[in-house]
């Protein structure tokens, strides 16, 4: 076989597996646009947060320290122990749930049965609040994830394929990472089916998701389901965030990861977990092919913008999206 | 009321005219919060630290205390403008953006108002050229210094030859991480090696495809312009794919601790350009230590200390308390105005023995300004990632860059700007 065939199947299978990692940040805003029509503007930021919160947690440090020592003149940063890696994921896991139940009693109680572009506006202060009030947390320097998860190349995989070319052909080259967060996205979406399909919790969520008035009138607590949503949705931005952040450290532009789930959004719809992971790796192969063909030809950096072409060209033949529920408006 | 109007007006028309005031004001615009803000506090913080540390063992500059002003921008062009507005009317002395999106923006205003900007490193390149652009100063090297000081160091490392090489440059898609471009290309001609571009588009947290085409190409060296998180990407990526880090070399903006530690032992070797070489021993951190900082004035926490871009920031301030030592040297005054600045810009000249006097000795090379020449010597050195003992190492003296590819497309880049701008060129 050729090199370039096979680099091509390379650049796919690696598509793929970035596919995933859209796929996961798209899955929180899912979550809570489709139990409570929010579309929640802050996923990016709690996947910030949450990852600031487990490096913090794990290095024992103290949460809000520039600001205590500012006032009492202290000089205090760390408590002097660490946290192992599971107990700290469980402590972020509570923070993230208290966020949750936060978000819920102070903000979206009071706008009950407001517009959905006013929900949307509570979702973008509350995106620079989350921001603001990480900073003041954690700091701003750049944190490193000492979770212990494989980086690089396989070895192995680059081992059993380099034959499969010529010379001109090194092996496919799949990054442990990738594999990892392949591994848990299968495992988290498995989970969110089984959880939505099999527990009380669950199809209560399911039954809100249709239609909040039925819900209610059989005696669901919407407040509850929408806090257990926003939890759900914190545990999602918890593992987007610790899959970016060991890529990068864990910093500020963690946030900005919400602009690779929109056009996965807008092609898988809004209202799909399915939709999610299948318009995740449509987008991440569609981008990755593009820039590896036509790229070269255009001067590169092709994938931000072919990424939102690709949703848009699926927008224009389906509205809601891939798998997002039919538009029926009855006059 | 008539009474109140015309006091209004005269203080409008006294702060419009730039009339020396009693301190000596300094904006900083500073990025500590959002995505860029692990590089913008540590600069921020050695800035003003140095400020403070004058204040509080000199008492300021020339008996003039310092005010400073620090306005927030979020490293967003749009901020750093307003930050501009809203402080150019306290009697802003000199201005430094540490942004290339903001500078450009600034270049027309600054000019127009007669305030100096000091774009150290960064910026407009052709800014060098002073007798187009007579109010700012991009010493004391720019982004075409770097790219030929990266290929002089090359040379050196291949014998003098780089004919038949292949090196990459991986860079932020932006006027920022385009400018060297230009400049790669002609000297790619000059020495023959082939020279390939990739495009990253902002922020960077995604470049596989890049890593991946380099793992095809296999291309000898890999150059970086880089910035915020495209550089922990990249160096994390070019581990990924097992590329050699000696032969992967970013740029000063590239080349901060925070861009290899996420990495851990994986960035060892990672190399990158710097404008002004760290010592944690510096002389001048002494007096910042029991001066600023324990009396409770450090602009952070005090953990920067020591960290290249916090000895960068804190150079930074040294260049410009130095050109105002200098305007009011020339002026006879204390009380000097943003022309008067200027002018100290204009005659600066840093010596290997002033540094030493300042507590600072090697952090930058010795280099004169003069009307003609904005950009000081351009000179840079090589440093290296030790992973293991979690610091940069100095692989070389400074480079000097090749003036005789750099110098035409200066003259070429700001005869350009000058014709659309109706400048006529000439000292002030």
């Amino acid at each position: 076989m050729s090199a370039d065939f096979l680099y091509g199947i390379e650049v796919i299978i690696n598509g793929l597996m970035a596919g995933v990692l859209y796929a996961l940040v798209a899955l929180g805003f899912v979550l809570i646009f489709k139990a409570s029509g929010i579309f929640n503007y802050a996923q990016g930021v709690m996947a910030l947060f949450a990852a600031l919160t487990l490096v913090g947690i794990m290095e024992g440090e103290v949460p809000f320290s520039h600001l205590i020592n500012a006032v009492f003149g202290t000089e205090i940063h760390h408590f002097g122990w660490e946290v192992p890696a599971l107990l700290a994921i469980l402590l972020t896991l509570v923070v993230m749930i208290f966020f949750a139940w936060a978000v819920q009693h102070f903000v979206f109680r009071h706008l009950v049965g407001q517009e959905p572009i006013i929900l949307f506006m509570a979702t973008i202060g509350l995106a620079y609040f989350l921001e603001g009030v990480g900073d003041l947390m954690w700091g701003s320097d750049i944190k490193t994830l000492a979770l212990g998860l494989p980086q690089g190349g396989s070895l192995w995989v680059e081992d059993i394929t380099s034959g499969l070319g010529g010379d001109d052909f090194y092996g496919f080259f799949i990054d442990k990472l990738d594999m990892v967060a392949t591994v848990v996205a299968i495992v988290l979406v498995t989970g969110l089916i089984l959880f939505a399909q099999y527990t009380k919790q669950g199809r209560a969520m399911r039954a809100v998701a249709d239609d909040h008035q039925a819900a209610l009138s059989v005696g669901i607590s919407l407040n509850f389901i929408w806090v257990l949503v926003w939890s759900l949705a914190g545990l999602v931005a918890l593992v987007a965030g610790v899959m970016w952040g060991a890529k990068s450290g864990v910093q500020f532009s963690l946030s900005l990861i919400a602009l690779k789930a929109l056009p996965v959004l807008m092609l898988g719809g809004f209202t799909s977990i399915p939709g999610a992971i299948v318009g995740g790796l449509i987008i991440g192969v569609g981008e990755k092919l593009f820039e590896y063909m036509i790229g070269p030809m255009v001067g590169g950096a092709t994938e931000n913008w072919f990424a939102y072409v690709l949703a848009l060209i699926f927008l224009v033949f389906r509205p809601q999206g891939l798998f997002g529920e039919k538009i029926i408006e009855r006059v | 009321m008539k009474l109140k109007q015309l006091a209004a007006m005269a203080l409008t028309a006294t702060l419009a005219a730039g009339v020396a005031s009693a301190e000596l004001v300094i904006p900083d615009l500073s990025y500590r919060t959002g995505p860029y803000a692990a590089g913008g506090t540590p600069f921020s913080d050695g800035y003003q630290d140095y400020f403070n540390m004058l204040n509080a063992r000199d008492g300021g500059i020339g008996g003039e205390s310092i005010r400073i002003v620090e306005c927030e921008t979020g490293y967003n062009t749009e901020k750093g403008v307003e930050c501009y507005e809203a402080t150019k009317g306290e009697g802003a002395l000199i201005y430094q953006p540490l942004s290339t999106g903001i500078t450009y923006q600034l270049i027309p205003k600054a000019t127009a108002d007669g305030i100096p900007l000091h774009t150290m490193g960064y910026g407009r390149t052709s800014a060098a050229n002073g007798e187009v652009f007579n109010w700012v100063f991009n010493y004391p090297a720019n982004y075409w210094d770097a790219a030929s000081v990266m290929v002089n160091y090359l040379l050196e490392e291949n014998g003098g030859d780089l004919s038949g090489k292949k090196i990459a440059l991986i860079y932020h898609n932006s006027a920022y991480g385009k400018e060297p471009i230009r400049t790669l290309e002609e000297l790619s001609a000059m020495h023959g090696f082939e020279f390939t571009q990739l495009a990253v588009d902002h922020p960077g947290q995604e470049q596989k495809s890049q890593w991946l085409q380099i793992r095809r190409e296999r291309p000898d060296y890999v150059l970086m312009w880089g910035w915020g998180v495209m550089n922990q990407v990249a160096v994390q990526e070019a581990a990924n794919i097992g590329f050699p880090m000696e032969n992967f070399i970013g740029n000063w903006w590239a080349g901060a601790e925070h861009d290899v530690t996420p990495a851990g032992a994986a960035a060892n070797g990672y190399k990158s350009l710097n404008m002004n070489r760290i010592d944690a021993n510096l002389p001048v951190f002494d007096d910042i230590r029991t001066l600023v900082h324990d009396a409770g004035n450090a602009a952070g926490d005090g953990s920067n200390m020591g960290s290249v871009l916090y000895t960068r920031g804190m150079y930074a301030a040294m260049l410009a308390a130095e050109a105002i030592a200098k305007a009011q040297e020339i002026h006879g005054v204390s009380a000097v105005t943003p022309a008067m600045v200027r002018d100290g810009m204009e005659a600066l000249e840093i010596t290997d023995a002033r540094m030493e006097e300042l507590g600072m000795a090697r952090v930058g090379p010795a280099f004169s300004v003069s009307c003609q020449n904005h950009g000081g010597s351009g000179l840079g050195i090589v440093q290296q990632w030790d992973a293991s003992a979690g610091n940069w190492v100095a692989l070389t003296d400074y480079i000097a860059p090749d003036m005789s590819v750099i110098q035409p497309l200066v003259a070429e880049d700001s005869a350009a700007f000058a014709a659309e701008a109706g400048i006529e060129p000439g000292c002030l």
